[in-house]
């Protein structure tokens, strides 16, 4: 089995749904609070996948992400980047994006953990819950990201709109084919170039704004009762993640 | 140390483009720009740049100085800047995130710092305005739209005096008056009646000379004197044992009017039959649900837990309560908002064995956003601004909660001028079994350890229970403001779930009104005691009085009842959660309330007189034949010449109702809660092609292998109530049911709540129509009772606000009688869930149930007595709509029907507006138009047909070749076939003159004041 490991605590609050996407991905699915997890980053070793859920960890009190991603920078750096060169997979969604993104983790372009790019207060200046058509990045070869062509997933965030450091960065990331996704049609924050979602170098690491784990059942998607919807659709994410980390043995 | 934080000048800050916006309109002023610096000031120097940089700074996007202004420096184009912080002693949650963080972080053990050795962090937030010809009167009216001076303090500097060297502080000293350690005594028995009064007013006791005479009997009984003496007290009352009383007694927590006895007169039926009432809440309220109880047997706890509890599924129980949290709301919005919300998550966590809270919903009744601010006393806050502080109060307190905001409503009307309605709803889940007992119950043995656990104790929330029973006026206390931190709950709330899943205690009770004098009062009652030491409860700050310890209202706490053998591992889970949990005393089963402090008693008092010994209240009330009616309007029409109504006035009827405030869109404001977190969504807050078409309730899946939803839904309709609370509580029923059914949800599986918000219904000097007000409280029962019987809807919880009346600069304002039923109920398969948008073109569409002419205290009354059209008024308008209860059953039962057999493609329900507005919100929500003939509808006249609120009645579109046996299944019910979906943007009424609206104009219509109100707040 894929041992998931799904952070929780000090205001995560997407958690349930994420444990159960990845549930249904196939995978071993455990909560870890994240004092936990700082107190005991060997923890961290008893699992193929982490992922940290949307919310509002610490309030978002010192900015998005900002307070998780100082802990786990301070706590986790070592045992994470030992996770994901030893083959581990990471994704953040909506909140663990930013914590991400904060911590230096995401892009990493320079290998360093510096931040890179940010996810600042949406253009309007308010939090929005809407769905959104997003599309994933087909040159993009991260593992996460098999197969998947444009899903319908809910954005629910004030502090959405990815901006990069400088246009350096922005250059490298394209290059490199780093977005993950992209919003189609309208962008909801502002976000640079339409990204929703980026990866690492690696591919290992994902982070998205949208919630996949949101679009769980049919009735979820708001036109369920109007035309035929593909529950399927976003679950892909989860079960490209699991199926990576089965097919690889490391398991 | 100061440190400054700003977004980098290339980025624009949305922050500070929403402000801008906001400030533009409410200040009238054209400001250039504005730019948000936050600030955290730190009172010690030891702290490293780097740290401070790790913590505080996002490199990418912001710039960070410590101990140099960024004013001046980087940022240059300013004119003067305000600094905003909170007040000392008011919760700062992000000063608290920042103080943990930079103490506690474990990798850096130089960096960990001494909370309890002083080390603090405060937040504040500067912001530097640019605006070169301020004049002071408008930098004072921006600074005031910047702060709440009840909670927070603002300092203002500008350019010249910055020049001439003005700089904000690197600290502010957080000083709190101390109070003092005695314990005051009060010799009751020496004591004249007026004496009584005073004290009772002196102490905001809010207790009548009535009940401060059955206390001065208690204290004077030789039994209990004899008994204190034994225990070291004297024959005098301390404050501790007053304060305790008076929350005990206080309209908030014993609902004195709904349990008076009372004399009702009736003048206008003949022969003026007096009845005597025992208790409304017994006759009307608890006596419902128990005549419906054998039939209803998925009822689980009713009334007497923090919320009722019914049955899901067989593994699963809910529970939902709605509470008002009206005066702190009028004072300070936010904070009052975030503290209604994160209160009533506090009553699920409080039920059974600790209930999971599960969805949100809100229903908030204010002024006109438009409401001009000269029209308003002086000194009450303009409604737009309370509106966008208890708006962001609840998005925040939701949001940051992680318990979705499913739904609710916006209510607009001047009466709320005074005091806003803010109710707050939040239902829960929790297992039918824990261990060997039933999830619902509770259990307290004495000996067990009364623990408390969450925030700690503060100078907050003082007085809230007794405040809240008292009307508004300049003289309210400002302690009686507390401000929620979601986050600091959340926190208990995980470490709760999951010491209940190991059963880690056993009873459980929320720190809500009153704090722990009602939480452990009430427990104590469950096992016959408890004995308290005020010495072991963790505090905020030294120089607590006991009394303020014992009733203070600080947030985020709750208390537990641990058994001896698990009391450790729960400490210890506390612990590594980050929560703080103290034993504070023990449940014992002397009969009495012990407390010491300092080392000695200073409170023992009987729970039999603490809870059974107020006195009733005996009160009068009197239903006036309908001339001699006082009203908030001019009721008496003439009523013989039918309202003008040619075609383009009635176009221009039916536009201005979309526009209606009460009935246009507030998709912007409903879009800031998060409405799906969790992941159980089926009917949103909209539905449609572009998801902006609005539906009739929500509809969740709490269960992710499971079908079985739970529906949601509301019935409010104030305006009623100015012909006949009566009809208007059958109509708020009809409502909040007839949306459940629509839904799809099972008629005989569903409960409801009832919230009466009222203005003071007592007769005195003050309010003279007192008799009149308590006669609209018996009909209004009465009303609900009657419907509630009649669809088998039990009642399982409630709540009263007696004193919505705010007296302020010499006027007074009282709300429109005002209740608000709020259901929750099951569906079977959610999958049959049925949303109001328009699906098909070429199907059917019905009106069903029986339209009359019935528009008193409609939508379309109030747009008429407001546009500039005088003149003679149809009759319709002096008749209130009113259910047919029996004739309303049948139709919803065969609806029912309709829907499990999936006959239905949309429906939705008709409410303010009539059947004009249900027509043209499915249109918007489909993107589909419709041709609509009402010509055969009766009773004839165009204004009845398109605007008559007629409750029991729905708009319901059926494909054609489902159209027989939909007809068939409700044969018995007045049905009306009137028209078809078509696939043209066009929506045509025929009455029989033809009103023909392209979509875009009627979506234009319904969405463009909220658009205005986000933008220029032009309501």
């Amino acid at each position: 089995m894929v041992g998931v490991c799904v952070v929780t605590g000090y205001g995560i609050n997407a958690e349930e749904e994420l444990c159960e996407a990845f549930r249904r991905a196939g995978g071993w699915v455990r909560e870890q609070h994240l004092h936990d997890l700082l107190e005991n980053p060997a923890l961290l070793a008893g699992y193929r996948i982490l992922a940290i859920p949307g919310g509002f960890s610490f309030g978002d009190h010192l900015g998005s992400g900002k307070v998780s991603a100082f802990l786990l920078r301070r706590n986790l750096l070592v045992q994470l980047l030992a996770f994901v060169a030893d083959g581990g997979l990471v994704i953040g969604i909506c909140n663990g994006f930013q914590v991400l993104v904060k911590s230096g983790l995401l892009p990493d372009l320079q290998n360093r953990q510096l931040p890179e790019v940010s996810l600042v207060h949406n253009d309007n200046g308010i939090f929005q819950d809407r769905w959104v058509t997003i599309r994933a990045n087909p040159e993009n070869r991260s593992p996460w990201l098999r197969g998947i062509g444009a899903i319908d997933v809910p954005v629910r965030h004030g502090e959405g709109r990815f901006v990069t450091a400088n246009n350096r960065i922005r250059t490298v990331l394209h290059k490199m084919n780093l977005t993950a996704f992209r919003y189609e049609g309208a962008n909801p924050n502002g976000s640079e170039d339409d990204i929703a979602g980026i990866t690492d170098r690696t591919g290992r690491i994902l982070g998205m704004m949208p919630h996949p784990e949101a679009f769980l059942a049919s009735t979820n998607h708001p036109h369920w009762n109007r035309s035929a919807v593909d529950a399927e659709a976003a679950g892909a994410v989860f079960r490209n993640g699991v199926e990576f980390v089965a097919a690889s043995g490391f398991e | 140390m100061r440190v400054e934080i700003a977004y980098k000048a290339h980025l624009p800050d949305g922050r500070a483009a929403k402000l801008l916006g906001r400030l533009r309109s409410h200040c009238n002023a054209e400001i250039p720009d504005l730019s948000i610096i936050d600030v955290y000031l730190i009172n010690e120097d030891s702290c490293s740049p780097s740290l401070l940089a790790d913590l505080f700074l996002d490199p990418v996007a912001q710039e960070m100085s410590i101990d140099s202004p960024l004013l001046g420096t980087i940022r240059t184009l300013w004119n003067f800047a305000v600094e905003v912080i909170h007040r000392p002693g008011v919760a700062d949650p992000v000063g608290a995130t920042a103080r943990n963080a930079l103490s506690t972080s474990l990798a850096d053990a130089a960096a960990s710092r001494d909370v309890d050795k002083g080390f603090d962090v405060r937040s504040a937030v500067m912001y530097a305005v640019h605006l070169p010809k301020a004049d002071e009167a408008v930098r004072r009216r921006i600074a005031a739209a910047l702060y709440n001076p009840l909670i927070q303090e603002a300092r203002i500097i500008g350019q010249s005096e910055w020049r001439a060297g003005a700089r904000f502080a690197g600290w502010y000293p957080a000083l709190v008056s101390e109070s003092s350690d005695s314990v005051e005594l009060y010799d009751l028995a020496g004591m004249s009646d007026r004496d009584l009064s005073v004290l009772s007013r002196s102490r905001l006791l809010a207790l009548s000379l009535d009940e401060m005479n059955a206390v001065r009997r208690y204290f004077a009984d030789l039994g209990v004197v004899r008994d204190r003496e034994g225990a070291g007290l004297t024959g005098a009352a301390t404050d501790v044992e007053l304060e305790m009383i008076a929350q005990t007694w206080s309209e908030h927590c014993k609902h004195k009017i709904f349990n008076a006895r009372i004399s009702y007169r009736d003048e206008s039926t003949p022969g003026n039959p007096t009845q005597i009432i025992e208790s409304l809440f017994s006759t009307y309220i608890r006596a419902t649900t128990d005549a419906l109880r054998p039939s209803r047997p998925f009822l689980k706890s009713v009334f007497h837990d923090n919320s009722g509890v019914i049955s899901f599924d067989d593994d699963h129980l809910i529970c939902f309560k709605v509470e008002t949290h009206n005066s702190p709301s009028a004072l300070d919005p936010y904070g009052g908002a975030i503290t209604g919300i994160v209160g009533v998550n506090r009553d699920i966590l409080g039920t059974g064995k600790c209930a999971k809270p599960l969805w949100n919903t809100d229903v908030l009744c204010f002024g006109f956003p438009g409401t001009p601010d000269e029209s308003l006393p002086a000194g009450l806050l303009p409604p737009r601004q309370v509106m966008e502080g208890v708006h962001r109060g609840i998005v925040d307190g939701g949001n940051q909660s992680g318990i979705p905001v499913v739904g609710g409503a916006f209510l607009f009307d001047e009466s709320f001028t005074g005091k806003p309605l803010v109710f707050c709803g939040t239902g829960g889940i929790l297992p039918a079994w824990i261990g060997e007992e039933e999830g619902w119950m509770k259990q307290i043995e004495p000996g067990d350890f009364a623990v408390m656990v969450g925030g700690r104790i503060g100078k907050d929330g003082i007085h809230g229970a007794t405040f809240s029973s008292q009307v508004l006026d300049e003289a309210s206390p400002t302690s009686a403001v507390q401000i929620g931190d979601p986050i600091t709950q959340r926190k208990m709330t995980d470490l709760l779930l999951e010491a209940r899943d190991l059963r880690l205690f056993r009873g459980i009770t929320d720190n809500g009104a009153g704090g722990l004098s009602s939480s452990l009062g009430e427990m104590a009652e469950t096992c016959g005691g408890v004995h308290v030491d005020l010495d072991a409860c963790p505090t905020k700050y030294a120089g607590l009085a006991a009394w303020e310890i014992w009733v203070s209202e600080s947030q985020e706490r709750m208390s537990l009842a641990v058994s001896p053998d698990t009391l450790d591992p729960l400490l210890d889970l506390a612990r590594s959660r980050d929560v703080e949990a103290t034993v504070i005393g023990q449940f014992t089963k002397s009969g009495f309330v012990d407390i010491d402090f300092h080392g000695k008693p200073v409170c023992r008092l009987a729970l039999e007189f603490l809870h059974s010994g107020l006195p009733q209240m005996e009160l009068s009330a009197v239903w006036p034949r309908i001339e001699s009616r006082p009203s908030t309007r001019e009721l008496t029409r003439s009523d013989q010449t039918a309202y003008p109504a040619d075609a383009s006035t009635l176009k221009r009827l039916v536009l201005s109702l979309l526009s209606d405030p009460n009935i246009a869109s507030k998709e912007t404001l409903v879009r800031q809660y998060d409405h799906e977190v969790k992941g159980h969504s089926v009917v949103k807050p909209f539905c449609g092609e572009s998801s902006d078409g609005p539906t009739d309730g929500a509809v969740i899946t709490p269960l992710y292998d499971s079908k079985r939803g739970i529906t949601v839904t509301h019935g409010i309709c104030p305006r009623y109530g100015d012909y006949d609370t009566y009809a208007m509580a059958l109509c708020a029923v009809d409502e909040a049911y007839r949306s459940h059914v629509i839904l799809g949800g099972d008629p005989d599986h569903a409960a409801a709540l009832d919230n009466f918000c009222w203005p003071d219904p007592v007769l005195s000097a003050e309010t003279p129509d007192g008799e009149f007000k308590l006669a609209q409280l018996v009909r209004a029962c009465r009303g609900l009772q009657e419907a509630c019987i009649a669809y088998g809807l039990p009642l399982v919880s409630g709540k009263d606000s007696m004193k919505n009346d705010a007296r302020i600069g010499g006027r007074k304002i009282s709300v429109r009688p005002t209740l608000l039923v709020s259901l929750f109920g099951v569906i079977v398969d959610a999958r049959k869930a049925i949303t109001p948008d328009f699906k098909r073109p070429g199907s059917f569409l019905y009106l069903a149930g029986a339209t009359r002419a019935e528009l008193g205290g409609s939508a379309l009354e109030r747009a008429v007595s407001r546009s500039a059209v005088d003149g003679p008024v149809e009759p319709a308008f002096s008749t209130v709509p009113t259910v047919r209860l029996e004739e309303a059953r049948s139709l919803y039962r065969a609806v029912a029907l309709a829907i499990d057999e999936q006959l239905l493609l949309s429906a939705h329900d008709l409410s303010d507006g009539g059947l004009a507005v249900a027509a043209a919100e499915a249109a918007i929500g489909g993107a589909l138009g419709a041709d609509i003939d009402l010509t055969a509808v009766e009773p004839d006249g165009p204004l009845v047909r398109l605007f008559s609120e007629t409750p029991s009645r729905f708009l319901i579109e059926v494909a054609e070749q489902n159209a027989v046996r939909f007809e068939k299944i409700m044969a018995a019910c007045v049905l009306f076939n009137i028209g078809r979906v078509i696939d043209e943007p066009r929506l045509t009424f025929a009455v029989p003159d033809r009103l023909v609206f392209p979509i875009e104009e009627l979506s234009r219509a319904w969405k463009q004041p909220i658009e205005d109100a986000e933008g220029a707040a032009q309501w």
